[in-house]
């Protein structure tokens, strides 16, 4: 029986993709994404499938991490708060030789350590449990405060989902992230535009989301979220703010469900699984885009 | 106990400068001392205690301890989930500190009466739970806390207790119960700032000829079994007395190895009977509204012997 890395790995030459290419690692999370949520009967595949440029360029372009040796001291703290995300993140750090692809088959599984909502347990390269939203920020305001204090060079990240800034909490550890001048750490906002019931404009509105950050004392940008080189360009901004002595926060603007046509936009896709011919027809649109 | 917590922690922080403290906007006065001499260490979260514990759970993450530090249900209802997933999950080297356990802040109502954090805290799995007795206890307990890894939970009363043991505390170690008062009719088990209403109980009881036992339990979780075990034995009935709910704290634990390994010793709870205080009053007023005084405690005690004694 074909395993199930070389299942998702077929297609590219000799079965080896190039995951230093933040395209090909985007397309391995969408590609990884879809299997494990069909083969779990999952949920959250829409966030998954917009969340995945932002964590491909992290992990490619901007963390300093080593599959070798997770626990490094001087290693970038990432932290997914919108942990319901979590299968991008693991297979960001399958992909990348944090622990073996193969393992991904194990997501949600009874005995497994991969749940739904990312955990550090047992999986090498995770930082934080998270999975009830709001927590992220301020886990974050705490790494990024004890490195300053040891006057270590390595950065935060976190990365939240739009509806979670719905949460009064994000709110607080905004507000003490400028109160500290913490310029090392950055947040993304995932901001797709939709939670879990409706839209964000038809729950709570956040526009204007980025003048909210800029008044909360944030160095604060938007940009495409599903065009690699801008995110790129965008982070590469956030690091040159150290020293501007306020936080910085990315809103990516980006697409749920981005890359299965009749999954973009459709609030569906939060909880269903993709299962039979749904999941077929999204692995068809998948397979042609590969990259 | 506040005091005594202050004098204990300054001296840890002076040996070891990865012990940080982050208030919660509280501690005016009391924590000026701290801030004078750890500036760098001392970090003000404002009025926001979820980003505080979030904040702290991540700060420890970076090798440090942190206290985290405020009053009533501030720093434990309110971050509740915080404290949860991402302190004691991650077994994260955060120790909650509350000042004003129970009916300390009395008069001010409700929303201060901190009646239902011996129950919460006790629930969360990996949180050691402290409820030190007076300031000797205080001492004791906090130094032993410090130098226990992990998410940690002391519940403090107010600043000027009177001492009820009469010199320090040394060597004690977790879980251990300390004896106050020897006794041989019944047993009374404290936690908490309510040690001093226990220890007048038994003074009540001995003026009417019955000799009473009085224990505290500094350390709340891991309960120290062995010594309840032992009460369990000697004694045909305990009274257990709290200045929270009866639901699911102090008594409600002893209960539970009664239940399970007693031999049919009957516990009776004292504290708050799963309700609010309502009305308005100081720390002994509201003790005494709600049975819970020294002489509520004694007159409880004396009502189970009589009814052990008719039981023959």
């Amino acid at each position: 029986m074909e395993s199930y890395e070389a299942r998702v790995h077929s297609g590219f030459p000799e079965g080896k993709p190039d995951v230093s290419d933040p395209r090909v690692l985007a397309w391995l999370i969408r590609r990884n994404g879809l299997e494990m949520t069909h083969l779990s009967r999952g949920s959250h595949i829409g966030s998954v499938l917009s969340v995945a440029e932002i964590i491909a360029v992290l992990y490619t372009s901007v963390l300093n991490v080593d599959p070798k040796d997770p626990k490094k001291p001087d290693r970038d703290r990432l932290i997914l708060s919108k942990g319901h995300a979590g299968s991008a993140v693991y297979s960001a750090l399958a992909e990348t030789g944090f622990f073996p692809v193969e393992q991904l088959k194990t997501h949600y599984a009874n005995g497994s350590v991969l749940s739904g909502h990312v955990s550090h347990k047992g999986v090498p390269g995770v930082e934080v449990s998270t999975g009830a939203l709001g927590h992220g920020l301020g886990i974050g305001v705490g790494m990024a405060l004890g490195a300053r204090m040891d006057r270590a060079p390595w950065r935060t990240f976190v990365v939240l989902g739009d509806g979670e800034c719905d949460e009064g909490s994000v709110w607080e550890s905004a507000l003490q992230a400028a109160q500290y001048g913490l310029d090392r750490l950055v947040a993304v906002v995932d901001y797709n535009h939709m939670q879990s019931l409706t839209t964000v404009e038809k729950t709570l509105k956040l526009e204007p989301f980025e003048q909210k950050w800029r008044d909360f004392g944030w160095n604060a940008e938007s940009v495409d979220g599903h065009d690699t080189e801008a995110l790129k360009a965008a982070f590469d901004r956030a690091k040159g703010n150290a020293g501007s002595g306020k936080p910085s926060v990315i809103l990516a603007h980006t697409v749920k469900g981005r890359g299965v046509s009749f999954m973009e936009n459709n609030i569906l896709w939060h909880y269903r699984t993709p299962q039979g011919e749904e999941y077929e027809a999204a692995l068809a649109e998948l397979e042609a885009q590969r990259p | 106990m506040r005091d005594a917590f202050v004098r204990v922690l300054t001296e840890e922080m002076e040996r070891n400068d990865r012990i940080v403290l982050i208030t919660g906007d509280l501690g005016f006065g009391v924590l000026r001392p701290l801030w004078e001499r750890f500036p760098d260490r001392m970090v003000n979260a404002g009025i926001a205690e979820q980003g505080m514990v979030s904040m702290a759970a991540g700060l420890s993450a970076t090798g440090r301890t942190v206290i985290v530090y405020s009053i009533g249900n501030f720093p434990t209802l309110r971050p509740l989930e915080q404290i949860r997933n991402d302190c004691a999950y991650h077994r994260a080297d955060v120790k909650i500190v509350c000042v004003g356990g129970g009916f300390v802040y009395g008069s001010l109502g409700m929303s201060h009466h901190a009646t239902e954090d011996m129950s919460v805290m006790r629930a969360i799995p990996d949180v050691c739970c402290f409820t030190p007795g007076d300031p000797a206890e205080t001492e004791a307990v906090t130094r032993a806390m410090l130098r226990t890894p992990g998410t940690c939970y002391l519940r403090l009363g107010r600043g000027n207790e009177p001492k009820v043991h009469p010199a320090p505390v040394e060597g004690w170690t977790i879980p251990k119960a300390l004896t106050l008062r020897e006794g041989s009719d019944i047993a009374l088990l404290s936690a908490g700032g309510i040690l001093t209403q226990a220890m007048d109980a038994a003074e009540r009881l001995a003026e009417k000829g019955i000799s009473a036992k009085v224990v505290s339990f500094p350390c709340l979780k891991p309960l120290d079994k062995e010594t309840v075990n032992g009460l369990l034995a000697s004694f045909r009935v305990l009274v257990t007395v709290e200045e929270n709910t009866v639901a699911g704290g102090f008594g409600s634990a002893v209960c539970e190895i009664a239940a399970e390994e007693g031999n049919g010793c009957r516990v009776r709870r004292i504290g708050l009977q799963d309700c609010f205080a309502t009305v308005v009053g100081d720390q002994q007023y509201l003790r005494q509204t709600y049975g819970m005084d020294g002489a509520a405690i004694a007159a409880k005690a004396e009502e189970l012997l009589d009814g052990k004694r008719q039981d023959g």
